[in-house]
């Protein structure tokens, strides 16, 4: 009887040479010619693209670059940002409420959540922004008062929502429907034997949807909110029809005096992607810190991982020459 | 004799057409464990859930420590308690589930401190050495800081053990806690609940470990289609059987 490590493998038509040593057999990996190929084919296309986008004078990069960082485009930025956040908090504060509403057991309640989520997922957002904005046409006075008794007080409703109110109430309004239905996805989402503990052990409603239950339905609601918030970025564009400053309407406030269209569309589409970005790197760190105690071993941060190749790559170029077997010692010899 | 703990008076619970308590009576005393057998489908559980009134009777009566559990009586009638009065009932009522039902998201300690802390407003650091203690006390002293979801089953059922005895409860309730769990970690669980029995902890378990039942039991409870069937000591209960069902039961199971 020969033992494993003395057998060539199978497949070899006669065992030609016995290995240098007993360490094993050398490996060679498979040669991927076609993969290879495709992989240098795509990359002189994306070297052409490149080219011309940097060679090519229509897009007159010194223009994008005179804008870039100007102040009327860096304050537009701030607007976009702004009604995103509002429009961001706001409709998940709203959407959360409608998502408890429709999975409270009062049937007036989850009626009345049910047909706000229909009608607001039901109008364009374009169409309700305009509708806001000419609200004064309706309702010229908001006043305080008893339902259907006398009013106590009372303002002229546009200089109270002003343009950029109305903009916020809109995007907020239309956000937290399509939020409501993500935070109840999340919640169902939990096992319900979640809630039956905690209300076994006699924790408060409140405290049992905010400690127990929310924090577990992050983890299913947090890449369909990502998605929305920057979905809702970018939709914030749409806002140009109230001629609010925002990053686009500013943008074609410059190229319709200056005819260079392409150019300022470029350093709009350059913030976009840079306000995307960051908040895909904000999602990242967010989703992380809801998925403690999700595995047995949390995986590294980029961070993490950085630093760990970056180590690696130390500690092999202190090494010299190629890596060298390490022999086995027997146990009890350790130093 | 001691006072009755936990007073099961009359019972029903019918889910739409199905009658799964069919007048259920049962007395535990304090400091005594009773065990719970029965036939798949025959009520046990239920029969629990109605205890800490995680769900609702239909008629009949249950009373922990004299007093009403998810009523108020005046007079000849029975007033259903708002949430928040059965949710303050709860705390004397702990309760173990088959598959631990821990908050993945909370450290193990912070598993135990939860309860406390939001429902008998302890101050946190009181709570906190309270959790220690009864960490230490189920073996697991050195597992206060892990998620969970890095413990064994075993482990984990001890941890919920330890949380359902947080709220320092009058009576402590037991579904199948160890059916979730491999066989070679059965025994550490059932070495926690008997440890429980010695230092005088009511209790009633719902189990198929007739060993169990055998070695820590007072009283063993047979139920069998929404009734109880037969009830007394270990010995006479499985040893001598009166009725023929309990004997068909037993049968199948030892
Ligand atoms: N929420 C519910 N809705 C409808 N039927 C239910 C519900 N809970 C339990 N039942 C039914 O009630 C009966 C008794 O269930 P129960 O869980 O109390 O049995 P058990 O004795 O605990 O069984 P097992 O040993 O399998 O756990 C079963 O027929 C079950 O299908
Ligand atoms: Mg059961």
């Amino acid at each position: 009887m020969s033992s494993l490590t003395d057998q060539a493998p199978p497949g070899a038509a006669a065992p030609v040479a016995d290995p240098p040593d007993k360490a094993g057999y050398t490996v060679v990996p498979t040669r991927h010619y076609a993969r290879w190929a495709a992989a240098f084919a795509v990359l002189v296309l994306v070297a052409q693209f490149t080219h011309g986008l940097a060679t090519n004078p229509v897009w007159e990069w010194e223009v994008f670059a005179a804008y870039f960082f100007s102040d009327t485009i860096v304050q537009a930025v701030w607007v976009t940002l702004q009604l995103t956040a509002y429009a961001t908090v706001l409709g998940f504060l709203l959407g959360t409420l409608l998502a408890f509403m429709r999975l409270s057991r009062s049937p007036v309640l989850q009626t009345v959540a049910w047909t706000y989520i229909w009608i607001f997922r039901s109008i364009p957002m374009i169409v309700q922004l305009v509708f806001w904005f000419n609200l004064s046409a309706l309702y010229e006075q908001l006043g305080v008062g008893i339902p259907f008794g006398p009013v106590f007080w009372s303002v002229d409703s546009n200089s109270l929502i002003g343009t950029i109110g109305a903009a916020v109430i809109g995007l907020t309004l239309h956000q937290a429907a399509y939020a409501a239905e993500i935070v109840r996805g999340g919640v169902l989402a939990v096992d319900s034997g979640q809630s039956e503990a905690a209300a076994a052990l006699g924790i408060p409603r409140l405290r049992q949807i905010r400690r127990i239950v929310l924090p577990q339905a992050m983890r299913a609601i947090l890449p369909t909110a990502g998605n929305e918030i920057i979905g809702l970025l970018k939709g914030t564009s749409v806002v140009y029809v109230m001629a609010i400053g925002e990053l686009f309407y500013q943008v074609q406030v410059i190229y319709g005096r200056n005819g260079r269209v392409i150019p300022l569309l470029l350093v709009a589409t350059a913030w976009y992607v840079v306000l995307t970005s960051l908040l895909s790197l904000a999602q990242y760190y967010v989703e992380r810190h809801y998925a403690r105690g999700a595995d047995r071993t949390p995986p590294p941060t980029p961070l993490q991982r950085v630093r760990r190749l970056v180590l690696g790559m130390r500690a092999a170029a202190a090494r010299p020459g190629p890596p060298t077997p390490v022999p086995l010692k027997p146990f009890g010899d350790r130093r | 004799m001691s006072e009755v703990m936990v007073d099961v008076h009359g019972v029903h619970k019918s889910f739409g057409p199905l009658h799964v308590l069919r007048g259920v009576d049962l007395r535990v005393r304090a400091g005594e464990v009773t065990v719970i057998l029965g036939p798949s489908g025959s009520g046990k559980s239920t029969l629990l859930r109605t205890i800490n009134h995680l769900e609702k009777v239909n008629r009949g009566w249950i009373s922990i420590d004299g007093e009403l559990i998810g009523y108020r009586r005046a007079g000849d009638k029975l007033y259903e308690l708002k949430e928040k009065e059965v949710l303050k009932q709860r705390t004397h009522i702990g309760f173990v589930f088959q598959n631990f039902n821990l908050f993945p998201h909370l450290t193990v300690l912070e598993n135990l401190v939860e309860a406390p802390v939001s429902a008998l407003r302890r101050p946190r650091r009181e709570a906190e050495d309270t959790a220690r203690r009864l960490l230490d006390r189920v073996g697991l002293a050195d597992k206060a800081g892990a998620y969970p979801r890095q413990l064994s089953g075993g482990q984990q059922q001890r941890v919920a053990i330890a949380r359902a005895l947080a709220v320092s409860p009058k009576v402590l309730l037991f579904d199948e806690p160890t059916s979730a769990l491999d066989p070679e970690l059965v025994g550490e669980v059932l070495d926690v609940i008997k440890d429980l029995a010695r230092s005088g902890t009511t209790m009633v378990v719902v189990t198929h470990e007739i060993g169990f039942a055998r070695e820590v039991a007072d009283t063993v409870v047979f139920m069998d289609d929404g009734l109880i069937v037969e009830q007394g000591p270990p010995a006479a209960v499985l040893d001598a059987p009166q009725h023929e069902r309990t004997r068909a039961f037993l049968s199948k199971v030892l």
